[in-house]
This record gives C-alpha cells, structure tokens and sequence, in this order.
C-alpha cells in the first residue's frame, strides 16, 4: 500500500498521483509505441480498431458517465463527424484541419441539438435520442448530393504534411496516428475532469436542485457536455470511417449508438479506463467468437451470435458489477492491497429503494 | 436597508397557501432563524430565495439586488449559499470534488484552457483548493476529504454540506435544519460553528430549526411561522414567551426546552 | 375512397403499435422501469404462436394454441422478472433501460437460433380472408386486430383503476418502501407486471403474425411502438393506444403523399416534436417533483 503525504496542492491536481503510477502509464505507453515492431499487421489493425473504439467510447462516456445523461444516439454524431470530415476533405482542406474542423462542426451541432433535449430526463432523453440515430440514417440520404446517399462514399487519400498514411501500404502510421488522437483526446478528457467544468458536470449528474444552488447553470452545462462529448465521438467516427475506406448511410446505424453504449457500461461507467477497457471487448469479441465456433468444427457461422453474446456479457455486468471491469479491477485492487484483512461483505451495495418523481 | 428583505410574499401551491404575506428582514451580520411546527413554510421561504419556487405576490430583495429577476444559478453569484433539509450532495464524488463545486461561482477560465490546463487554469485550481482547504480545517473535516459521499455517516454529511456552502464564500447563508438528525455532541459543534461563521467569517446567517435550544443559544432575532403566517418575531426569548406561539407552536403545555430538543425530522 | 382506405389500414397497423406500447405503459406504471424488449417480446410472441401452430412445428389447433402461448409467454414473463430484473430492484431507470436493451438482443438472438432467420409465415384462419365494402378492401386480421386491442385497452384501464392488484401495482411504482410498508408485496407483484407484459406482448404478436409474414427483425416495431407511447404519454394506458393509432395512421398518409425518403421519417420527426413541446405526452398533465 502507498501512502500520499501531500505537501503543497499540486499534489491534488497533478494527472499522475505519484511516481509509481506515472511510471506505470509510461511504460504502457512504451509498450503502446513498441507495438508496430512486434505483432502482424493483422493485429496491429484490431489494436487500431480498440483506439478508435475507445476514441468513440470517451465521447460517449463525458456525457453518460460524468453528467449523468443517456444518449442511443451518438451513432448519428459519429456519422457526423465522418461525413464532415471527407466532405472537407474533398473540397480541398487539408487532412489535419479537415479532422479537427470535424470535430468542432460536430460539436457545435451536438450543442446545438441539445438544447431543445436540455428539459428531458433518463429515459424521455434516450428515446429522443435514439429517434435522432434512427432519422440520421434517412437524413443521409435525403442529402445524397453531399453524402452519397446509399452508394455511400470512400475515403480519401490521407496526408499529413506531405506523408501518406494508407492502412495497406503502412499500417504502423496509421496506428501511430490512432495512437495521437487517442492521447490527446484523453488528455483533454483528464484536464476536464479536473477542472470547474468537470465537477459541473459531476454535480449536474448527482444532484440537479443542488448543482444549482451552488450556482451551476444546469442548462449551459448539460450543454457543453453535448457538445463536447459530440466532438470526441465525432472525432471516433472520423477514424471509423476513414479506417473502414467506405462507408454509407448504413455504416453508422442506431445499433452502433447501442453497442457504444452497451461498451462503455461493460467497461465501466464514469472511468477513463472503462472506455479502453470496453473497446477492447468490443473489438475482440468478433475475433473470439470465431476462434471458439472455429474450434467447435465446420467453422458455422451463427447470425446474431455477437450481439447475443455481447448481450448476455451486459446483463451479467449489469447485475453483478454495475461498475464495469474498471470497478471489478478496482475492488480487485483493493483486496489485494488488504490481504488478508478483507472483509467478505466490503463491497456490498446498499439496499435501495425507488421512489418516483412522477405523481400519478 | 437590511441585507435580505421579503416585502409581503405570498405563495399558493394549488388551493393551499404555503406563505401568506410574509414580510421579514434580516440585518448584516446577524443570526436568524425561522420556527414554526412541520408545514408552516419555512422550508418554503428558503425555496422561495433560492428561486426553486416564484412567490405569486411580493418582492424579496438581497442587497438591493431583486431577487425573483434571477434564475436559481444566478443567486449564489449574489454571495447567497444554502443546505438542504435531506441532504442533497453530490453522491458520487469525494468530499474535497462536493466543496470544489461549490467554488464553482469563482470560475474565471474558459472551456479551452481547462481543456488543455493552460493559462489561468492552474493558479485557479491552486487559489480553490487553498480555499477550500481552510473551510476543510475549520470544519475538521480532514479524514473524510478524498471519501466518497455514499459512503459517510448522516452526521458527516451534515457537515459537508455545511462546508459546500461555506466554499462558496457567502455573504448570506441559509441553513435548512443544520441539527436535525444530529447527536448530541454534534448539534453542539453546529452551535460552535455558526457562532464562529458569524463572528471570524462575518456571515450572515438565515437558518430553519426546530432545536429551540440551539435557536436561543445562537440567534439574535427569531421568526415564528404557522399556517404561513407570521406569528411573531423578536429575541428568542420575546419569542417563546409570545402567548400566540406557545399556543400554536409549543402547544399549551409549559416551554421547555427539551421537549423540543429530540431533532425531530420532517 | 382511397383517404379511408389508407385510414383503415393505418389503423390496423396502429392498433398492433398500440398493444406494444401499452406493454411499455403496463411495465412502466408498475415498476417505472421501461422495457426496450417489448417489442422483441412480441416477436418472440409470434415465434412460439407460430411453433405451436404451424404444420411443420407443433401442427396445433388455432385456437387451442392461443391460450398456451399466452401461458407460455407469461410465465416466461414472469421468469425473466425472477431471474434478470429482479436483481435490479431499486436501480435507477438508466442502468434498466441498458439491461433491457440488452434483453433484447439475447432474445432475438435465441429466436434466430430456433426459428430461423428466414421470413415466415403463420397459419393462421384470420389471414385468409378479404372483406369489401363501400369500395374499401379490409382483411379479416385488420378487423381482429382492431376489434381485440379495444378490447384489450379497456380491459387494462379498468384492471388498472378498479381491482386490488393493479392498485397495489400503481403505489408499487410510486414508493416501493412506503409501498412495502403498507403491507404489498412488491416484488411479487412486480413480477405479476411482467407475466402481464408477456401475454400482452404475445397478443400482439399473433395479430402481427396474422397480418404478414415474420421474422426476427420484427421485434423492432417495438421502436415505433416507444415513439407511439411517448406521443401517448407514458402513463397512460388509453394514451398508449391513441399514440399508436397515430402513429399507425401517419406512416401510410406520409408515405403516399411525401416524397420518398421523408415518409419513414415522419413518426420520428413527430417524436421529437412532441418530447421538445410537450415531453409528457399529448394527453398527460405535468408535475414537477418538490424539493
């Protein structure tokens, strides 16, 4: 066990509480930029595909695990995103503002969007929500001049500063790339969370009437976490698309918006960690199924066996750890840490009981 | 002209009338307490200054500012803090994250320097936490700082409460039944507090309580409501000895203090 | 001729959406939890009807296989309470609604493993026949369908209001502790709820099934089926079906009169309209909770 003597209040607002977990990021990180030179291209592009996953995962996660509000549907901002970016792209800005601008456009929209949805609460906001995934696919090919409609549209050539990056040609750059945006977006996420913004959105999700008295503008707020959580998945579906070469108006479905969830719930709701944690399920879950119906003979392909799976590992978690793998691990951490002290009922939740807000 | 003014306020929820043309007024540096049995508004007023609910009839003024031209967010940025009766904090958070939004009022940076912690982000991080820091002192609130929320004792998050608000840096601070549910020892530390609130931190205290040995050991003005209605007002001892509360309030029977003293909950 | 004709069938397929929905509003009054599977119940509904029935399954008398799926169908209600959402007891709507979701997919996914995933087609006596009048083309089913969710509503609103169960079902919702207190068994009547969502479900499945051919896909009407709760009010049994009707009249109207692509647009778009303007529904009334 490590004890922190705090001695000035840096030691509150550093991103790493001691040296030891620094080192630890940092020699993830070391493995992280190894990687290209050790394993296939093959699964270097599943690891790129984990990245932009949890890229998609953190937007998501800002606003459902930090302020509290569903969303089933951040598949359309991903498709947003996607689209903003290549249409940029083809009318001649240049790859990394093309991508950035992306971003910004679909956050500035996602705001925009959020506005009329400010008064709706849990379940009112995921219908809605999930409304706007379902019109977003018809919207794309009502706009078929700029998106292509059905046919779709293929990504174009990346370049950055002159360096092409094509995930057939060298798949390591385009990792690399992956490997950039997520550090960055995590980094914004963290300089969020530890800044007035970040509690804002904590309190809006614990207590609205006492985020208020304290002087937070529930409105603004719930806001800026649209917008800002609008923008990193926007950012997500940028890579998706690019990283999947073509794409169309199916391609960002509603049960994309579903399984973003559903991801972020297995991994762990509120964590920077859950994000990764459930990307990395959801991206591997394919690729583990077919190994096991590949050993069970003929290599049989169930339809649906992915989502069914996927389903029954949800509500496995939903019932026995609500806090995802990241709070498994963490409980799991803490045992350690006590052994042999832990006590068997540490961890037991407190029974609770529902009382509605709703009269009649 | 006193810090808070309500000039003839009056609120209806359906037919009932909750507050009926109350007007009270409450001085700089005082400590003032509203009583009253259970459903007599008090609680009422509070959500009344806090913007919760818009009196049908009235004016409340703080400071010379109008109260009801604000929306609820807006009335902490006067200097008005406030706790509520069942505990309402941020569950899922420590307690240094709970008193950290409640200098949420003081925020100067933009969304882009806290996303990239550049700029005044880091001297203000650095200014908030030297300040919540010392309502953490003042309250003792030391081993519980990194705890979540969910997890304290009811009287610990009484107190927390207490030092959200004071986080705030309030020139007026409403207590909605700061010893409810407290023990002993603890409704005695209040009592301490609130003395001290006043005297070091010169803030203004407006606070409901059913303790009326806590009340006339700490305020200097007192407000007996029944009905909505104002019964009286004075020293708390003018108070309790007023025939109208004492028949309304306190029943027939003879003003002790104990009877009173049980912290009974609404 | 043409207006009543699109009303009719707009109806018919409103009313199917109205069933569906009023086992999101039956789930929500009593457990305030809101069940993203009832439409995948209903499909799986329409499957086990289907298993009894059809020759090449169970090969079952129609109208004796209806009372047995509907046992079926409830007591699998009724077991998905016991094991699942029981243990979600007291959660908050959010992580329900997750699970749920979840739900779903497992069940169209065991479905897909023992039916197929291959459209079919249930035998059943109300798909045969046509009935013609006034220049209007009513299939058999439309009437069925139609006929059997008036019913259904009326019997549900007044189960709701008059009897002891579905009282003790509305204060189960409203204050689980005080309700418990007060002497209901909460949990049990909860998982009556649910035996009740599934039969409704079930209902709603054979009337689909008799209008068309199925498959597992169908279980997304439940989609349609939420926005018509929605416009209804959650609430409200009787504003469940209205929304449905709504709902059902709107698609046909929209997709004969707006240009292609805006049609399936349209019950969404009025979702929308009606959460930002009135998000309690066309015929709720609003409260707000008390501090």
């Amino acid at each position: 066990m490590r004890f922190h003597f705090k001695t000035d209040y840096d030691h509150d607002i550093r991103l790493f509480p001691d040296w030891w977990n620094f080192s630890l990021y940092a020699a993830l990180l070391a493995v992280m930029v190894a990687l290209p030179f050790v394993i296939s291209s093959f699964y270097l592009g599943e690891v790129t595909n984990v990245l932009i996953w949890a890229i998609a995962g953190l937007g998501l996660m800002m606003l459902t695990g930090q302020t509290g509000q569903v969303s089933l549907g951040h598949s359309a901002f991903m498709a947003m995103g996607c689209y903003t970016c290549v249409i940029l792209m083809e009318a001649g800005v240049p790859f990394v503002a093309a991508f950035v601008l992306c971003g910004i456009i679909t956050g500035v929209i996602g705001a925009l969007i959020a506005i009329p949805a400010l008064k709706l609460h849990g379940v009112y906001l995921a219908i809605a929500t999930l409304a706007l995934a379902i019109l977003a696919d018809d919207i794309i090919v009502i706009l078929s001049p700029w998106t292509g409609g059905v046919n779709g549209k293929f990504a174009p050539d990346l370049m950055i500063f002159g360096y092409e990056i094509n995930r057939w040609v060298n798949p390591g750059a385009w990792y690399y790339m992956a490997l950039v945006v997520v550090l960055v977006v995590t980094l914004i996420y963290r300089n969020i969370l530890r800044s007035p913004l970040g509690r804002a959105f904590a309190a809006v999700r614990d207590s609205e009437i006492s985020a208020q008295a304290m002087g937070v503008d529930i409105a603004r707020t719930k806001t800026m976490a649209f917008g800002i959580s609008c923008a990193i998945t926007g950012l997500g579906g940028a890579l998706m698309g690019l990283f999947a070469g073509a794409f169309n108006n199916e391609t960002f479905n509603f049960l994309l918006a579903i399984q973003l969830l559903m991801m972020i719930v297995i991994g762990g709701l509120g964590f920077i960690h859950g994000a990764f944690l459930g990307a990395i399920v959801v991206a591997f879950l394919p690729q583990g199924l077919s190994i096991l119906t590949d050993q069970m003979g003929r290599g049989f392909n169930i339809p649906g066996l992915e989502m069914g799976v996927f389903g029954l590992l949800l509500i496995a978690f939903i019932i026995f750890e609500p806090h995802g793998l990241y709070g498994r691990w963490l409980k799991l951490r803490i045992w350690l840490e006590l052994f042999p002290f832990a006590r068997r009922d540490l961890f037991r939740r407190q029974k609770s009981y529902l009382k509605t807000e709703r009269l009649r | 002209m006193s810090l808070l003014e309500l000039n003839n306020v009056t609120l209806k929820f359906g037919g009932v009338t909750a507050v009926n043309d109350l007007t009270m007024s409450v001085e700089e540096g005082q400590v003032y307490a509203l009583v009253g049995p259970n459903g007599a508004g008090k609680s009422t007023v509070f959500n009344m200054i806090s913007r919760f609910y818009r009196p049908a009839a009235g004016s409340i003024t703080f400071d010379g500012h109008d109260l009801l031209k604000l929306k609820s967010h807006e009335v902490p940025q006067l200097g008005i803090a406030r706790t509520f009766q069942n505990i309402e904090l941020f569950d899922r958070a420590t307690v240094l994250q709970n008193l950290l939004v409640g200098r949420h009022r003081l925020r100067r940076t933009t969304l882009v320097e806290e996303m990239f912690f550049v700029g005044r982000a880091r001297a203000q991080e650095r200014e908030h936490r030297l300040a919540v820091e010392e309502v953490i002192d003042f309250l003792d609130l030391q081993p519980y700082r990194n705890q979540m929320i969910a997890g304290l004792p009811y009287g610990v998050r009484k107190v927390v409460e207490l030092a959200r608000a004071l986080s705030t840096k309030p020139r007026l601070l409403l207590l909605d039944e700061p010893a409810s549910g407290l023990s002993v020892e603890e409704t005695q530390d209040m009592r301490w507090w609130i003395d001290d609130i006043r005297r070091q931190m010169g803030i203004t205290v407006l606070m409901v309580e059913h303790d009326m040995g806590l009340v006339s050991k700490v305020c200097d003005r007192v407000l007996a409501l029944d009905g909505g209605k104002k019964l009286a007002e004075g020293t708390p001892a003018e108070v309790q000895s007023h025939p109208k509360v004492i028949e309304a309030y306190l029943g027939t029977g003879a003003i002790s203090k104990t009877a009173n003293a049980k912290g009974e909950r609404v | 001729m043409e207006f009543m004709q699109l009303l009719l069938s707009g109806l018919a397929n409103g009313c199917v959406y109205g069933l569906v929905a009023l086992g999101f509003v039956l789930i929500y009054k009593a457990t305030e939890a809101v069940n993203f599977a009832q439409g995948d119940f209903m499909m799986l509904g329409a499957f086990v009807m289907l298993g009894l029935v059809n020759p090449q399954y169970m090969g079952m008398n129609f109208w004796l296989a209806v009372p047995i799926a509907l046992l079926i169908m409830g007591a699998l209600g009724y077991l998905l309470d016991l094991t699942v959402l029981r243990h979600m007891f007291g959660q908050n709507q959010t992580a329900i609604v997750i699970l749920t979701i979840a739900l779903g997919f497992v069940i169209r996914f065991v479905t897909g493993a023992i039916w197929g995933h291959e459209p079919v087609n249930l035998h059943s006596p109300l798909a045969l026949g046509d009935i013609r009048a006034f220049g209007v083309v009513l299939s058999l089913a439309d009437i069925a369908v139609i006929i059997v969710t008036v019913i259904m509503t009326m019997l549900l609103w007044q189960f709701f209001q008059r009897t002891k169960l579905g009282l003790a079902m509305q204060a189960a919702s409203q204050n689980q502790m005080a309700a418990y207190y007060m002497g209901i068994p909460v949990k049990r009547v909860q998982g009556a709820v649910w035996a009740l969502a599934g039969m409704v479900a079930c209902v709603a499945g054979i009337l689909y099934a008799s209008k068309g051919s199925l498959d597992i896909s169908a279980g997304f009407i439940g989609i349609k089926a939420f926005a018509a709760a929605v416009i209804g009010g959650f609430g409200s049994l009787p504003g469940a079906l209205m929304g449905g009707l709504i709902v059902g009249v709107i698609e046909p109207f929209a997709a004969r009169y707006l240009p292609p692509g805006y049609s399936q647009i349209a019950p969404y778009a009025l979702l929308i309209l009606v959460l930002i303007f009135r998000p309690h529904g066309l015929f709720a009334q609003v409260r707000t909770k008390k501090v």
